[in-house]
């Protein structure tokens, strides 16, 4: 019992971490990107071929994972994104689709489409039981690692400057502007980080969930029900909204394997119904 | 005059229809595989390929005056695009043979067509019992899971295995192996504490996991579609499941020779039951692993050898009708082959077109540094069980 809530959490932690970029994209920036999975596609291949063709240690390969999907989120950002953001959502969200659909060939073409295992360190195998409650080690290792993330993530939007320009470039780009910020430069930085968080979570989920170039399809629609659900004003929305899914999931498929993966849904549904703005989504945000 | 004219018309008509003729004789045979090259399956469709193009390298591109035209189309393990591939391979590039078909959905979907242009469809992958009867042109080459599901729950049984938890995939083929197995299990003095079938598409093994070792039995009898048995396997690790005294019983596919050795040490000792390794020990295997692993990076699996005895089956039926080939009598020249396989004595039962193979009970151990299926007890020349309680 309390092991299922232990995986269950952890569960919720990875989803968290994979789709807590895309809720500050799409919240924050007001941009639907739904090339976020992709990001976290390529986080999770840097640490497998880190692993699997050079050998760099398990540890070492999160923070590459992470700097190298934030390099890649800047120079997309620059390129293709910046001449987005004026445009309808429709636009945004057919542009953006476009280019999982190319993520997934690409990968399948350059690396091959069958499943990429790793293999963590051996303290990082295994379990313990800890009073009756089995504890997986690695999904404590992920469960650590992504409250750390959270704590950060929140004290960065909340007690820094960079997060009081980032709210101010996103509520009016154009008085922001003209107070000196440089809201280029603060959405350049914002999207990095949300394309780094996405690839530091894939880089992670790749020893739980598996890595093959259909991850950002197989995946995409978990990432937008943790950010519907949760509201995108927030990062402890998504936060509880992840936390939430997850448990249901893990304990859906415990007591009722027969309805599967639909519990996920029922509780979307429901949430959506009773507060379409998402749980901590306040009213009339744009 | 009139007689004139008359001929006048014929003639031409009777050379065009001459022509046409020794037009087909010298038209390439054309057999078009239809397999998951990408999506969760590719590596079946990955080692089909190889196989099937294996079987050309070494026998020749002709046979019986008739060039062999392969045409390998990629449906991603969606039956919507498998039907609509194999309606534009048999409508626009006319081929004479269908093949491949990686999953259970994607041959039932495909074949009414093959009923309708009468062309021969050739399953080298999809293992429900059930397939073979929805055609009368379909010819099984792969294997069908009550074949294996029975083996196992036959040695389960009289291997002091008495309680047993059943963790199949939800879908055609996984309820097959649950069905089968259970039943002969049972009819061996066993028991099956719980049935648990997990979702297709799930990511995460963890709840059904953790319910299998809350129920405490004996062995786990698991059926997974090819290539997702690396990751079951970490996960059953991870749990700690390994230690916990559960064996892990199963059909050969979650120790799929094409994943084994990703898997590591906690395969070691997984009993499964199937129709081919590749350390089956006979010379026609070695010759065959030996070719196989020089022209690709990998390790032919289950899949490969379906692929490359499918090709075996239409190579001799376009011999056996002299290059004409033509639906019928291809299939006719199909039923009855019997041969020696890398896996074995095959034969395709012609009431059934299905395959007849020994099944092989395997063990995984360690052998010069690497992880191999290790036969150890074998069952000769199984038909479908599926398929005799219907009669």
């Amino acid at each position: 019992m309390l092991t299922l809530l232990f995986d269950g959490i952890a569960y919720g932690m990875l989803l968290f971490v994979l789709s807590v970029g895309l809720a500050v994209t799409m919240g924050l920036m007001n941009f639907i990107n739904l090339a976020h999975g992709a990001f976290a596609m390529a986080g999770g291949y840097t640490t497998v071929l880190l692993m699997n063709r050079l050998g760099v240690p398990f540890l070492a390969t999160l923070p590459l994972a992470f700097l190298f999907t934030a390099i890649l989120g800047a120079a997309f950002e620059r390129t293709l994104y910046r001449p987005m953001y004026n445009r309808p959502h429709l636009d945004q969200v057919l542009f953006s689709i476009g280019l999982v659909f190319m993520a997934v060939t690409g990968v399948d073409y350059i690396i091959g489409s069958q499943q990429q295992m790793i293999s963590v360190p051996s303290w990082l195998q295994g379990r313990f039981d800890l009073a009756d409650v089995g504890i997986g080690k690695y999904r404590l290792f992920i469960i650590v690692v992504c409250g750390l993330l959270t704590v950060a993530l929140q004290m960065i939007l909340s007690r820094t400057r960079f997060g009081s320009r980032l709210r101010a470039a996103v509520d009016d780009p154009r008085v922001a502007q003209g107070l000196g910020i440089n809201v280029n430069q603060v959405f350049l930085l914002t999207f990095a980080v949300g394309s780094g968080l996405a690839g530091l979570g894939g880089a992670l989920g790749a020893e739980v969930l598996g890595l093959e170039p259909i991850f950002p399809l197989k995946f995409m629609v978990y990432f937008l029900i943790v950010v519907s659900v949760g509201g995108t004003t927030t990062i402890t929305g998504p936060l509880l909204a992840a936390l939430l899914l997850g448990i249901a999931d893990v304990f859906g498929k415990y007591y009722a394997p027969k309805l599967g993966a639909f519990i996920v849904y029922a509780l979307m549904i429901a949430i959506l119904t009773w507060r379409p703005q998402g749980l901590f989504g306040q009213k009339g945000s744009k | 005059m009139q007689k004139r004219q008359v001929l006048k018309a014929i003639l031409p008509l009777a050379l065009g229809l001459f022509a046409a003729q020794a037009f087909a004789q010298n038209a390439p045979f054309k057999i078009g595989f239809i397999l998951p090259m990408t999506g969760q399956s590719a590596s079946t469709g990955r080692q089909i390929e190889a196989a099937a193009k294996l079987y050309m390298a070494q026998n020749g591109s002709t046979v019986a005056g008739r060039k062999i035209e392969l045409i390998i189309k990629d449906d991603a393990g969606v039956a919507d695009s498998t039907r609509r591939i194999a309606q534009e391979l048999v409508v626009n590039d006319k081929v004479d043979v269908l093949a491949g078909f990686g999953l259970t959905p994607l041959a039932m979907a495909t074949a009414p067509i093959a009923t309708q242009a009468k062309v021969p469809m050739v399953v080298t992958a999809a293992a429900t019992s059930v397939i073979t009867t929805a055609s009368p042109y379909i010819v099984r080459t792969s294997f069908t899971l009550p074949q294996a599901a029975v083996a196992m729950g036959e040695w389960a049984g009289k291997n002091k295995i008495k309680k047993v938890v059943t963790l199949v995939t939800d879908y055609a083929p996984g309820i097959d192996a649950e069905k089968f197995f259970k039943s002969q299990f049972l009819l061996n003095g066993g028991e099956i504490v719980a049935e648990i079938r997990s979702p297709l598409r799930s990511p995460d093994f963890a709840p059904f996991l953790q319910r299998v070792r809350d129920a405490k039995p004996d062995a786990v009898f698991v059926f997974l579609p090819s290539g997702q048995g690396a990751a079951f396997m970490k996960q059953f690790a991870e749990r700690g499941l390994d230690k916990s005294g559960i064996k892990l019983i199963g059909t050969g596919d979650i120790t799929d020779d094409d994943q084994l050795n990703d898997m590591g040490d906690v395969a070691l000792g997984v009993v499964t039951a199937q129709h081919y390794s590749a350390s089956h020990n006979s010379p026609t295997n070695k010759k065959f692993v030996q070719a196989f692993e020089a022209a690709n990076k990998f390790r032919p699996n289950f899949m490969a050898v379906a692929g490359y005895d499918g090709m075996r089956v239409i190579y001799k039926a376009l011999e056996a009708t002299k290059g004409k080939g033509g639906g019928d009598d291809l299939l006719a020249a199909m039923k009855g082959q019997v041969f020696e396989s890398p896996r074995g004595q095959v034969m395709i039962d012609a009431q059934t077109r299905d395959v007849v193979h020994d099944i092989y009970i395997r063990k995984v151990e360690r052998v010069n540094g690497q992880l191999w299926n290790q036969e150890f007890d074998v069952q000769k020349a199984v038909k479908d069980p599926g398929k005799l309680g219907a009669k």
